[in-house]
């Protein structure tokens, strides 16, 4: 693959602005599973007590299953979000910049 | 002459399952021959054999081989990844993890859950627009081709073999049990299968085997489920108050209880679950199957809306056997409740399978797991031989000079000797105790793939000295840490106290890894580390925007 179009690619200011909202979005998603995620393990191992009380008087309901099964649905939520916001806006901005790219070398 | 092959196999194949079904002898535990079982297995058998038929005929290149020639959407890779990573051990293993200790299943799951977002967030993009055939085009993409495939070459082996061996010497007293075949038997007819399926069918074939199998176990899990939690009226709260009041562990039944008791083991598994996966190499393989960024995340999407869903399915299932099979004398050896479960503790999923749907049920799901078996150990061996014909043969031996069609004849032949290693492991291994080989695999994907990968995709500053010293830096530090631990060490070699205090090697073996890679490039200052850091650019670029990747190949 020639050279000349990555160049030019990473000379377009869309180019650092795809980069850079991608990146935070992502790293931003990142973060909030794996903060959720050792968050909780971190309670497993050092209160594991807390997560056998019942929500409710009376509930079989525990703490420790509704965090659980929040967290298999928001984490699953999550990808979701990305997925759509990835394939739409993000996948129409790479392809500007390679149309662009394209333009330039004609 | 291929199809002539594949219609005799199947047929050989079928033959000695019936011949061997009809042996009365056999271990202690062997179960009286499950027909429902076999003829459902038959049944799939010839579905797939089909499947592999119109398979070879649509595989001629490498990247119909090794790929499926990059066509597959992300809604059929999202069933085929979740189906990869649901083996038998998770619908077997899990099911009874919740049986005898409750809550501390469902903890074990999330954490099998949790690496997919971040896979899909920090990296299944970049795979899709760096990668070709296997993981080491990524690794190597900057980097010594020789040295660093060869490196990758070496752990996704070590990783295939390991995971090979526990599914082949999990398939052998699985179906030992279930359809009450020999053992040997039953090795050799999963080792025949998968051979036929992944020389004749190439990645189309291993494909659409996952994919089928995945729809089996998603509908026969859920169908379980449904009959068994319908007898509690569809309501958690009865379920809950009922599975309570008979567990030995009473009201601790839903606290963690002494699996995830020590911070270190608990940090150290959720890391090799997590990162362990992002470095599995037939997994990683899938990202390479579909058309483009856009399908790799898709499959991701549903991927992990699957393994999701099927893990709360079998969390319920877990919950309910405590009543169904844990209170009915039927499913004790000897009729005592209390006593061993019949056929060990694994079998709760099939006795509740059969406590609810009767001999039909329970023969659908002995089929389901079989198949199951069949597909992920197609899928390791397909890894596997990417790994010895692409990597070592074409890239490292040959120097990119080889053609398409050696290149394939190698990759067959490999799956062969791969088909006949994971056999005879499976024989040799029957009695060994292989509880820690998928934790070791698990371990050195985490800590040899891992690192290395994602440091090629995010840091420049790699360079081929770090990614060797890291590479191989964190398996050895992996493999040492198991052989060290109580697993090995004291339960298969018999040492009177384990080395390494952890069962988990993921926690330490990973820094080790990052920090040798980090150290051993910082001080590369060969002109050739020059040259591979400035070649980051260009690949920073197609990372980002997909240009230049590999596409899908037009049929």
């Amino acid at each position: 693959m020639s050279s000349a179009m990555y160049e030019r690619m990473r000379a377009n200011p869309k180019f650092q602005e795809l980069v850079a909202r991608r990146g935070r979005f992502a790293w931003t998603l990142a973060f909030i599973v794996l903060t959720m995620f050792y968050g909780f393990v971190m309670v497993v191992a050092f209160n594991p007590a807390s997560l056998g009380q019942p929500l409710a008087e009376g509930s079989m309901w525990t703490v420790g299953v509704a965090v659980e099964l929040f967290m298999f649905i928001f984490f699953w939520v999550l990808t979701a979000v990305y997925v759509k916001r990835a394939n739409t806006e993000f996948d129409s901005l790479t392809q500007e910049i390679v149309k662009e790219a394209w333009k330039e070398q004609k | 002459m291929m199809r002539q092959l594949i219609t005799a196999l199947g047929l050989l194949s079928l033959s000695a399952l019936a011949v061997a079904a009809g042996d009365p002898l056999g271990a202690a535990e062997k179960q009286a021959t499950n027909w429902h079982a076999i003829i459902m297995f038959c049944i799939f058998v010839f579905m797939t054999m089909g499947i592999t038929y119109w398979a070879a005929s649509r595989t001629k290149s490498t990247a119909d081989f090794y790929t499926a020639g990059g066509g597959i959407t992300g809604f059929q890779n999202g069933l085929a990844i979740a189906g990869d990573y649901m083996s038998a051990a998770t619908l077997l293993g899990l099911t009874a993890m919740v049986y005898s200790q409750g809550y501390d299943g469902y903890i074990y799951m999330l954490a099998f859950f949790a690496g997919w977002p971040i896979i899909l967030f920090l990296m299944a993009e970049r795979l899709r627009n760096l990668g070709k055939f296997t993981f080491s085009d990524i690794t190597a993409y900057r980097l010594d081709q020789g040295k660093v495939r060869t490196m990758a070459a070496i752990s996704s082996l070590i990783v295939v073999c390991f995971y090979l061996i526990a599914q082949m010497v999990g398939a052998g007293q699985l179906i030992k049990l279930l359809f009450g075949l020999e053992y040997n038997v039953a090795i050799f007819a999963v080792g025949i299968l998968m051979m036929v399926y992944v020389t004749f069918g190439g990645m189309v074939a291993t494909t659409w085997v996952q994919i089928i199998k995945a729809c089996m176990l998603l509908a026969g899990g859920t169908l379980v489920m449904f009959l068994a939690f319908g007898q509690f009226g569809f309501s958690f709260q009865t379920l809950l108050e009922k599975a309570t009041a008979v567990h030995k562990l009473g009201p601790k039944l839903m606290y963690p209880g002494s699996l995830l008791a020590d911070p270190v083991t608990a940090i150290s598994l959720g890391l090799g679950l997590m990162f362990g996966t992002a470095g599995l190499p037939h997994i990683l393989m899938r990202f390479f199957t579909v058309t483009d960024a856009k399908e790799a995340r898709k499959s991701v999407l549903y991927a992990s809306g699957f393994v999701a869903y099927f893990f709360n399915v079998i969390f319920i299932m877990g919950l309910c056997g405590i009543i169904i099979v844990g209170q009915n004398p039927e499913f004790f050896e000897g009729g005592t409740l209390g006593a061993k479960l019949i056929g060990g503790g694994n079998m709760v999923a099939m006795h509740l399978a059969k406590a609810v749907g009767g001999n039909m049920l329970l023969g659908f799901l002995a089929a389901v797991a079989f198949a199951t078996i069949l597909a992920v150990v197609s899928g390791l061996a397909l890894a596997g031989a990417s790994a010895i014909s692409h990597d070592l043969y074409a890239r490292v031996i040959m120097k990119g000079q080889a053609s398409e069609e050696k290149e394939i004849r190698v990759s067959k032949i490999a799956t062969i000797c791969l088909g006949f290693v994971a056999i005879i492991l499976g024989i040799l291994f029957e009695k060994q105790n292989i509880a820690f080989m998928v934790g070791l695999a698990f371990g050195v994907a985490a800590a040899a793939n891992f690192p290395v990968l994602i440091l090629s995709m995010y840091w420049k500053g790699l360079t081929t000295r770090g990614a060797l010293f890291g590479g191989y830096g964190g398996l050895v530090s992996a493999v040492l840490f198991v052989l060290f631990s109580k697993s090995v060490w004291v339960d298969v070699l018999h040492n009177p106290a384990a080395l390494f205090p952890y069962t988990q090697p993921a926690l330490f073996a990973m820094p080790i890894a990052f920090l040798l890679a980090y150290i051993f490039s910082k001080t590369d200052s060969s002109v050739r580390a020059g040259q591979e850091i400035e070649a980051f650019e260009d690949q920073y670029v197609r990372a980002q925007t997909g240009y230049g990747a590999a596409s899908a190949s037009n049929h």
